[in-house]
């Protein structure tokens, strides 16, 4: 079904096609639309799902992991602080191995508070063995919450999946996407049968102590479901495409790679606005394609090394930061590349908090870059305004009552 | 009405198995046992992180014959808020013959301070589950610091002059939440702690039960005297024992006999005594005081309660 | 890729359930419960408050491989009929 709707509604939408079960789930900016339209499919009988009210975050999380345990598909939606809040459960998400699908909102984490988008909030949750994909479009929302659980259920992965999508850019603007009902998806996404859960006829104890003789075990287990996800992403965007006709990349996605001598490396709806920026610099006769980084979790490792194989130069570009060290799309892509190809490699910080990254700013950076004009790590739109102004005068009174 | 149960109805069956982890004297094993015996096999159990989390047993062996999901600290209400909903959805599949009991587990820490925000949410949205709160009044596992429910006046390893603040008075709270049944019960008396727990397994919605589980190491008294510390609680009113229901309370079994002055209280002291958590601040010159505050503790305990019980009103 | 065999592709932290998880509990004992029938009155109170769930319903019989002499029967005991005995060295 064509539909006309906000990127949120459309995940709505996208959950109900994938026939998820228990939906447990906090409101937060700029998240709150997707449970609104959620509650609402479901009063409207639309929609044959528990929603559960949870008063907290962390709750939201616990009862999407338990929920989850019990053999039901379980979703959820969060945001910004509400994911910081979840960080100690999405730790035993992974950890107790559900397959439960959680779309996060990017939004930057206060102090200073905003609302806006940046990767800030899932980036910190890298290492928690959620597995990370990063959508660029409308229609990518829908798709890839229907590929999600194919992901997630698959015996070989067993490991929750956060997709994250930008704050307004894609949360709150309205695009015309297809939406497949729940009998063409089921076709598709085939009901979750787990492979353990919390059932009477089995007794067992889930989520047990491990002493230091075991435990390393688990933890490489789950590695190994990372491993796995790799192969079963490509087969899920495959059959996806089998089945419905179409494509977003599997692990990565690219535009106007294959002849490009550089390469602009980005995530969510950034990668989108680069798409734009490729096309003007390739009116401008300069060869740049882009990469664009889909699964941050697990990392695209293997497809990094060869797509960036014999190209004159990156630009990474992120839209979070790692304070003490880099941006993190550009630690990992090094790492990737790190004993493999020797390509030089930029890193632009832009767009936190919500500023808008236009086209015409990215293909500038790239240029400069292949060029050779940018240090290693550039602020691309970091610049002192009035305000900034107003806190250096309170500064300096500050700092006058230290002289009295 | 209540049936007249012994000891003889009580199930043969073990669901808590032998040869566990759990201290020499444990309440919490023993009201597992119990509390078992009363719901049966067709129970799904979260624990929330505490000494049930330990006593257990460890990876890969278990000494509950239930399915069994361990939980965060702060998760009790919200796990039980997810299992719920998830038994319905696959009762909705066809895939439950008969929907299990949903049962959580918690200590006070989990209960009292860190579980409260979940515990009361679940409870607003009215969770069809039981919450039982093993209450030991300190956080046993990880070494007897205080908690939320530690008395006035008990040493702990972070009280080490005796507690100077009252314990809250949680069940009072979950009351409050206008949830179907709150009782509280004691090891002393295990036919009224089954009974209760059969009731709350027959009532639809939130039920809380809390159990005074005195920790023979942590209250320092030894492991034998673990159910005459439990009797003597309530015997001074340090514990009491009754159950709220349709908006009224009832004092049950010792309570409700010294409530009605068919026996008579016990001194606090005579509680306080017997433990050894209380020692040094009974031999202080603050002990006199402390004891009066805890009398005046029980007292106002009971004329709180009283407010909820017909005969009184 | 950590390696070739997929061994630790399911192993998370479930357990079975067990008599004796904790192994033969029995050995914890210093002060092992000695019963005499002659004074039992089979009220059952042993049973319902072992927190070891070591003794048998049917027959009252301690099982002393999981016995961890906490000695609460033997407190308990109405008739005075269980005996805290120390444990000889094994």
């Amino acid at each position: 079904m064509r539909v006309l709707e906000t990127g949120n509604h459309l995940v709505a939408l996208a959950a109900n096609a994938a026939a998820v079960e228990v939906v447990p789930a906090y409101p937060i900016t700029p998240q709150t639309q997707i449970i609104e339209m959620v509650a609402e499919l479901i009063v409207e009988g639309k929609m044959d799902a528990e929603y559960i009210p949870v008063e907290s975050e962390h709750s939201a999380c616990a009862a999407l992991v338990s929920a989850s345990l019990t053999g039901a598909r379980a979703f959820s939606a969060t945001s910004a602080h509400g994911l910081a809040y979840m960080h100690e459960m999405l730790h035993f998400a992974a950890g107790i191995r559900v397959p439960a699908v959680m779309v996060n909102v990017n939004r930057a984490l206060g102090p200073g508070w905003n609302i806006w988008c940046d990767h800030q909030d899932s980036i910190s949750q890298r290492d928690t063995g959620w597995l990370q994909v990063y959508v660029s479009s409308h229609q990518e929302v829908v798709d890839t919450v229907i590929q999600a659980y194919r992901i997630t259920e698959d015996h070989s992965v067993l490991l929750p999946l956060m997709l994250n999508l930008d704050a307004f850019v894609l949360s709150h603007t309205y695009m015309d996407a297809d939406v497949p009902d729940r009998e063409e998806v089921s076709r598709y996404l085939p009901g979750y049968r787990p492979l353990w859960k919390l059932d009477p006829r089995k007794p067992v104890t889930h989520g047990s102590v491990v002493y230091p003789v075991d435990f390393s075990e688990t933890r490489e287990s789950m590695q190994l479901g990372q491993d796995n996800a790799r192969s079963v992403v490509s087969r899920a965007a495959e059959e996806f495409r089998d089945v419905f006709g179409r494509w977003h990349g599997a692990m990565v996605d690219g535009y106007l790679m294959e002849d490009a001598e550089f390469l602009i490396v980005a995530m969510g709806s950034i990668a989108a606005e680069s798409k734009v920026a490729v096309d003007g610099l390739r009116a401008r006769g300069k060869s740049v394609g882009l990469l664009r980084v889909r699964f941050f979790r697990p990392f695209p490792i293997e497809e990094l090394r060869e797509l960036c194989a014999g190209r004159e130069g990156l630009l990474v570009i992120d839209r979070d930061y790692s304070y003490g060290m880099e941006g993190a799309l550009y630690t990992e892509v090094k790492a990737a590349l790190y004993g493999h190809q020797v390509v030089p490699a930029r890193s632009l910080i832009v767009g936190l908090g919500g500023r808008d990254v236009t086209h015409e700013l990215i293909a500038d950076y790239a240029c400069k870059a292949w060029d050779g004009q940018l240090g290693e790590i550039t602020w691309g739109d970091s610049h002192i305004t009035r305000a900034h102004e107003i806190t250096r005068e309170v500064l300096c009174e500050f700092e006058e009552l230290l002289d009295t | 009405m209540r049936q007249m149960v012994s000891f003889k109805d009580l199930p043969e069956e073990e669901l808590f198995l032998a040869g566990s982890t759990a201290c020499q004297g444990c309440p919490s094993s023993l009201a597992l046992r119990i509390a078992f015996k009363a719901l049966g096999s067709n129970t799904i159990l979260i624990v929330v992180a505490s000494c049930t989390s330990v006593l257990q047993g460890s990876y890969p062996l278990s000494a509950i014959d239930l399915p069994l999901m361990n939980v965060a600290f702060a998760t009790g209400g919200a796990s039980a808020s997810g299992v719920v909903a998830g038994i319905k959805a696959m009762a909705k599949k066809g895939e439950l013959d008969e929907e299990p009991t949903v049962l959580v587990w918690a200590g006070d820490g989990g209960t009292y301070d860190i579980g409260i925000q979940s515990l009361s949410g679940a409870a607003e949205r009215g969770t069809d589950f039981i919450y039982v709160c093993y209450n030991n009044e300190m956080y046993s596992n990880t070494g007897t610091q205080r908690s939320g429910a530690t008395p006035l006046g008990a040493w702990t390893t972070t009280t080490p002059g005796g507690k100077a603040q009252h314990r809250k008075d949680i069940a009072q709270i979950m009351i409050a939440h206008r949830i179907p049944y709150v009782a509280t019960v004691s090891l002393a008396h295990p036919l009224d702690f089954y009974q209760k727990m059969l009731k709350a397994k027959s009532i639809k919605g939130t039920k809380y039960v809390e159990i005074l589980a005195p920790c023979p190491p942590g209250w320092k008294f030894p492991s034998s005297q673990m159910i005459e510390v439990s009797r003597m609680a309530v015997q001074s009113g340090m514990w009491l024992l009754y159950e709220h229901e349709d908006g009224e309370t009832r004092f049950t079994g010792a309570t409700k006999r010294m409530i009605e002055g068919k026996v008579r209280k016990k001194p606090v002291k005579d509680y306080l005594e017997i433990q050894g958590r209380f020692r040094q601040i009974l031999a202080s010159p603050e002990g006199q005081k402390a004891e009066d505050m805890l009398e005046e503790e029980v007292s106002e305990s009971i004329r709180r309660l009283q407010g909820w019980v017909p005969e009184y009103i | 890729m950590s390696r070739d065999d997929e061994s630790v592709g399911y192993i998370t932290s479930i357990s079975r359930p067990v008599k004796g998880c904790a192994g033969d509990t029995g050995e914890w004992r210093v002060f092992r419960p000695v019963k005499d029938d002659d004074k039992c009155n089979n009220c059952l109170l042993c049973w319902v408050y072992c927190p070891e769930a070591s003794i048998a319903k049917d027959t009252l019989e301690i099982d002393f491989q999981y016995c961890k002499g906490c000695g609460i029967c033997a407190v308990e005991c109405p008739t005075g009929a269980i005996e805290m005995v120390k444990e000889e060295k094994r």
